[in-house]
């Protein structure tokens, strides 16, 4: 159990900054879950035309240049809106931070689809001729473009990369974060996910071509989770990174302390491409309880992950229930359903919406619950209104992913 | 092309490229990286440019001529005027 650790091994949050389609900072991000404000909006994408989608907001000019904004990527603004908000928000000493210390671990669903597309879009004009192909394109589509744009625009010379990790993306950063944090491979961890997803056709032709792009004539009505009328994915971008620290680090410099990462686990299907194994999910959450030393009736709110698929949804209320049985105390919410599948940043961007809870007590609910599927039926589940809860002091947030990735991160109130 | 025209041309081309810049005051004999926020890769695009805008084609080892706007227009003011007669 984490309270037994050396205070070098304790991980705790000191600041995190987002970016969601409806709120560019927690205090908007919350504001909008606890009053079932939508961030889903019609959307139109070359080749594919209408859809809808989570589109963000935020001032890209407040951290960058427009030269840089046109070399670089979507996802990496997004980075580095979210991480200068996030080191603001922690109250460092910026200036004096040892920067080789900083670690950047950034979540990605993808990387490159949107570059690539825009590229061939572009040359299409030249009759696919490649000699007007960009010279920025493998600096754009490098993997760990994102939090390799976050590096030079902050200057931190630290270890950088993204964590390709499907839609289990921004668990995993916050996973690499603390497990770098405990090795002393760096003293300050930035780390949780991002997506450019909207920028790329080939998502909503891909999701529609499986039958698993959803639709609805009222776009904040689109991305419903756990009801009968659910159709499918509502795509969305956005971002959202943390500050981690030790918790010896955190205390000697007096900062504010979100939570306390109390457990964590990944692990995988290896059943099938896109369908879920509500087995190995159970597996990954009781294995997360397990290292945080807790049973699943000290968590007061799951965080799901469900997308709004007909079978996703179904998969993961079956693993909830080999967990919780149907009796339990656990509230069960979902954020997807206000501003769809933010992919590599849904894991972060999630838990985020959650923390406010600890000082709360407030499950936020999930919205556009009009006929709940029987099938996702679970007991708690806080539908469209937020409830009370009391006092909150253990949250689990699920991020599952396509290949069979499964992740859980267990974040639990920090009590000194 | 005349002269002032292709001047004109890369300055639409530079003000793409280094959005945050004033291009008002730059000097014709100074190299453009002297004056203005421009790395390598910025100087390719002024390549690139010019190939997709006025399809000249330009030699990696003649690139020193597009340092500064004196040498570009000088260096461009016969390939221009040859576009031109293509078009």
């Amino acid at each position: 159990m984490s309270t037994k650790l050396q205070d070098n091994q304790r991980i705790v949050i000191t600041g995190l900054g987002l970016t969601a389609p409806n709120g560019n900072s927690l205090s908007e991000f919350r504001e909008s879950l606890l009053n079932g404000r939508s961030g889903v909006v019609p959307y139109e994408i070359r080749y594919f035309g209408p859809t809808l989608a989570g589109v963000c907001n935020f001032d890209e000019l407040r951290h960058q240049k427009k030269k840089d904004i046109r070399r670089g990527t979507r996802a990496a603004s997004i980075g580095i809106y979210c991480t200068h908000e996030a080191i603001a928000d922690a109250r460092l000493d910026w200036p004096n931070v040892e920067k080789s210390r900083v670690g950047i671990y950034v979540g990605v669903t993808e990387h490159g689809n949107v570059e690539t597309e825009n590229e061939i879009f572009l040359i299409k004009g030249y009759d696919y001729d490649t000699q007007f192909w960009s010279h920025h394109h493998n600096p754009r589509t490098v993997a760990n473009n994102p939090a390799g744009e976050i590096s030079l625009n902050l200057g931190i010379t630290g270890p950088h990369y993204t964590l390709g990790a499907a839609c289990a993306a921004g668990n995993a950063g916050i996973i690499q974060g603390v497990q770098m944090l405990r090795l002393g491979d760096c003293d300050l961890a930035l780390s949780g996910g991002v997506s450019e997803s909207i920028h790329t056709f080939g998502i909503f032709a891909s999701f529609n071509s499986q039958g698993a792009l959803a639709k609805h004539e009222d776009p904040q009505k689109a991305s419903r989770p756990f009801d009968l009328d659910r159709n499918g994915i509502v795509v969305a971008e956005g971002g959202c990174m943390f500050v981690l620290e030790r918790l010896e680090d955190a205390r000697s410099r007096g900062a504010k302390i979100y939570g306390e990462i109390a457990g964590y686990a990944m692990n995988s299907d290896a059943t099938d491409f896109v369908l879920p194994d509500p087995i190995r999910q159970a597996e990954c959450m009781r294995l997360a309880l397990d290292r945080a030393g807790m049973t699943p009736d000290h968590v007061d709110i799951v965080s799901t992950h469900a997308t709004g698929t007909t079978s996703g949804d179904i998969q993961e209320c079956k693993a909830l229930r080999m967990v919780w049985g149907e009796g339990s105390r656990t509230a069960f919410n979902n954020a997807k359903s206000y501003i769809g599948h933010a992919m590599g940043a849904a894991g972060a961007l999630e838990l985020a919406g959650n923390l406010p809870a600890f000082d709360d007590g407030i499950c936020h609910p999930t919205i556009n619950l009009d006929r709940l599927d029987p099938e996702c039926a679970l007991p708690n589940l806080i539908a469209n209104e937020p409830r009370q809860l009391g006092p909150v002091k253990v949250i689990l947030n699920n991020s599952f992913g396509m290949l069979g990735i499964n992740s859980a991160v267990i974040v639990k109130k920090f009590e000194g | 092309m005349t002269a002032a025209e292709i001047k004109e041309a890369v300055l639409e081309i530079l003000s793409d490229i280094a959005p945050d810049e004033d291009l008002s005051n730059l000097k014709e004999d100074v190299s453009f990286r002297e004056q203005l926020e421009m790395d390598s890769m910025d100087f390719l695009d002024i390549v690139m440019e010019l190939r997709k805008r006025y399809r000249i084609q330009i030699p990696e080892e003649e690139y020193p001529a597009l340092a500064s706007m004196k040498s570009t227009v000088e260096y461009l003011e016969p390939r221009m005027t040859e576009v031109a007669k293509k078009q």
